[in-house]
């Protein structure tokens, strides 16, 4: 589910980073606004809270495989879309420093595909409507499911839509979706479900956490506004990432050229160069090993 | 993610807490740098394995100066291959034009894709995680705000990242739990995990709640104090210019290729 950095142009990443880095500062000027200091704590805890539930792998009905929980959703429906989004934007930041999960460049791209389809499409949208006022039984069940469908499959649309605007793999667009997209039905399903189970356990023992009224007015313009405008800046961001590719960076332009219909000789110098630079490379660490071995020493 | 994962993240962040050259560095010159870093990997093209080459020297540098074990990078980074491996798999698959003879034997574009593919996985995910492994989480994240990240985003990714491994661990005591309960099943039902996990929830909720007295009586008033120090002095400005002069050279020059035709010149 992870945009990794190695499918990324610099491009597509980079504009996926100025539309993610504009909803986290807009969101985070939107709980800013509210001071409510209980707020900060909850919102760390939710986040860790995130992350422990991944490492709860429960078996899916029907098939040998397991999943967990992703926690868009789930935040959203505790937080609401803009202190949701905000945490989980943290939570993919750290899985990026620390799991290796995704990547630096693919940071924007990540936080969008699973918080900003989650936060400001699946929940204000799918989740909320269907929920209604006092989710309980049967509709939260629905709402959660299909909620959890939506924000699945939109994160994987997006997915399919960052490689083949990136161009790095070539993967083409259409078998890509055709294996992506069911599976993350399905995915999607499976977090609805168990974030439905989630909030009624939640409500259950704690009543008081239940939604008490529907977002205000501002609240939902807000929402939407946000996901229109991530669809399309991501959509134009693409767009002109493609059309323009010597403004933009210098590979797009190698990338998308077919390859060569003559096979080359393999450039056996270059494979030489290869070898003198990573001895070089492998030299040099040696050596600042050594230092660093023998000034921990004295 | 596994809960061995979770125990890990302890161990990388605690290598940046040693007294190293890396780790003396300014923390907001090694974000940039490792951003930098980042972008010029993915900037090379499908075909361009050999000329990733040169752009090694950036993390064995940075884990020789911050005497980061390579140990520690390899596990993460194998964790997360499947992914990129899954992609990558299909490139030879797809792409079987043969794009270079060796000998008489055809190499396809594909499978020099993948192995592009591979390389800059490698790299750049071990840029990230040597961004903690010799700065810390805390001190990025002071480099952060320093940068211009909303003071909203900051003190949440502190408390994620504080908070993560003390609910790692409960859950890890709920699925010890199950397992002696349920000796037969290696994982819980969906419903049973909805039981576990809302429990968990709950008393993560209470826990924010004593965090939150807690925090108040040590005068907490909805921001986070942050420590900033120093400003940056000589070693970051010579570690700027190296890897900003590492990543222009990479970028502009073909090394191998320069540095193959230079060794064939030599030869008669």
């Amino acid at each position: 589910m992870h945009m990794s950095d190695a499918l990324l142009s610099p491009a597509v990443g980079g504009a996926l980073w100025v539309v993610t880095a504009g909803a986290v500062a807009a969101s985070a000027r939107r709980v800013e606004r509210a001071p409510d200091a209980r707020r900060v704590p909850l919102m760390g805890v939710l986040g860790a809270f995130v992350f422990a539930a991944q490492t709860v792998n429960f078996s899916i009905p029907g098939t040998g495989s397991s999943g967990h929980l992703m926690g868009g959703l789930l935040l959203a429906a505790l937080l609401g879309p803009a202190a949701g989004f905000l945490v989980l934007a943290s939570v993919v930041c750290v899985q990026a420093l620390f799991f290796a999960d995704g990547g630096l460049l693919a940071l924007g791209a990540n936080v969008l595909n699973m918080g900003a389809a989650s936060c400001f499409v699946a929940y204000p949208l799918v989740f909320r409507p269907l929920a209604g006022a006092k989710p309980t039984g049967a509709r939260l069940v629905v709402a959660s499911t299909l909620g959890g469908v939506t924000s699945l499959v939109l994160g994987a649309l997006g997915v399919v839509a960052q490689t083949t605007a990136s161009g790095v793999s070539t993967l083409p667009a259409g078998p890509f979706l055709a294996l992506l997209v069911p599976i993350h039905a399905v995915i999607g399903a499976v977090e609805g479900l168990a974030t439905a189970a989630l909030l009624r356990v939640l409500w259950r023992a704690r009543p008081e956490l239940a939604p008490a009224s529907a977002p205000s007015r501002a609240a939902r313009m807000f929402t939407v506004a946000i996901a229109a405008a991530a669809v399309l800046v991501a959509g134009l961001g693409a767009r002109l990432a493609s059309a323009l590719p010597d403004g933009l960076e210098w590979s797009v332009a190698r990338t998308a050229g077919a390859a060569p219909a003559e096979p080359a000789p393999v450039p056996l110098p270059a494979v030489a160069g290869v070898g003198i630079t990573l001895a070089a490379v492998a030299l040099l660490f040696a050596l600042l090993r050594a230092l660093r071995r023998r000034a921990r020493g004295a | 993610m596994t809960v061995g994962g979770a125990g890990q993240l302890g161990s990388l962040g605690a290598l940046a807490s040693r007294d190293t050259p890396a780790a003396r560095l300014d923390a907001r010159v090694k974000v940039l740098a490792t951003l930098a870093f980042v972008a010029v990997v993915a900037s090379f093209g499908r075909h361009d394995l050999l000329r990733l080459a040169p752009l090694a020297l950036f993390p064995l540098v940075l884990a020789a100066l911050g005497d980061v074990p390579l140990r520690a990078l390899l596990r993460p980074l194998a964790l997360a291959a499947p992914f990129a491996l899954g992609v990558a798999a299909f490139e030879p698959l797809l792409d079987r034009a043969p794009a270079f003879t060796v000998g008489g034997v055809a190499i396809s574009g594909g499978a020099v894709g993948m192995a592009t593919i591979l390389a800059k996985f490698a790299l750049s995910l071990s840029a990230a995680l040597l961004l903690v492994a010799t700065t810390g989480f805390d001190h990025v994240c002071v480099a952060l705000r320093r940068l211009g990240a909303p003071r909203a985003l900051v003190a949440q990714l502190l408390l994620t990242h504080r908070y993560l491994f003390v609910l790692a661990a409960e859950a890890g005591r709920s699925l010890r739990a199950h397992a002696l309960r349920a000796p037969g099943r290696r994982r819980p039902t969906l419903r049973v995990a909805g039981t576990m996990l809302g429990a968990l929830l709950v008393r993560a909720l209470a826990r924010a709640e004593r965090i939150h007295a807690a925090m108040k009586c040590r005068g907490f008033e909805g921001e986070l104090p942050l420590v900033r120090r120093g400003r940056p002095g000589r070693p970051d400005a010579l570690f700027a210019a190296a890897t900003a002069a590492l990543l222009l050279v990479a970028r502009a020059v073909d090394v191998p290729a320069r540095l193959g035709a230079g060794l064939a010149g030599g030869l008669p």
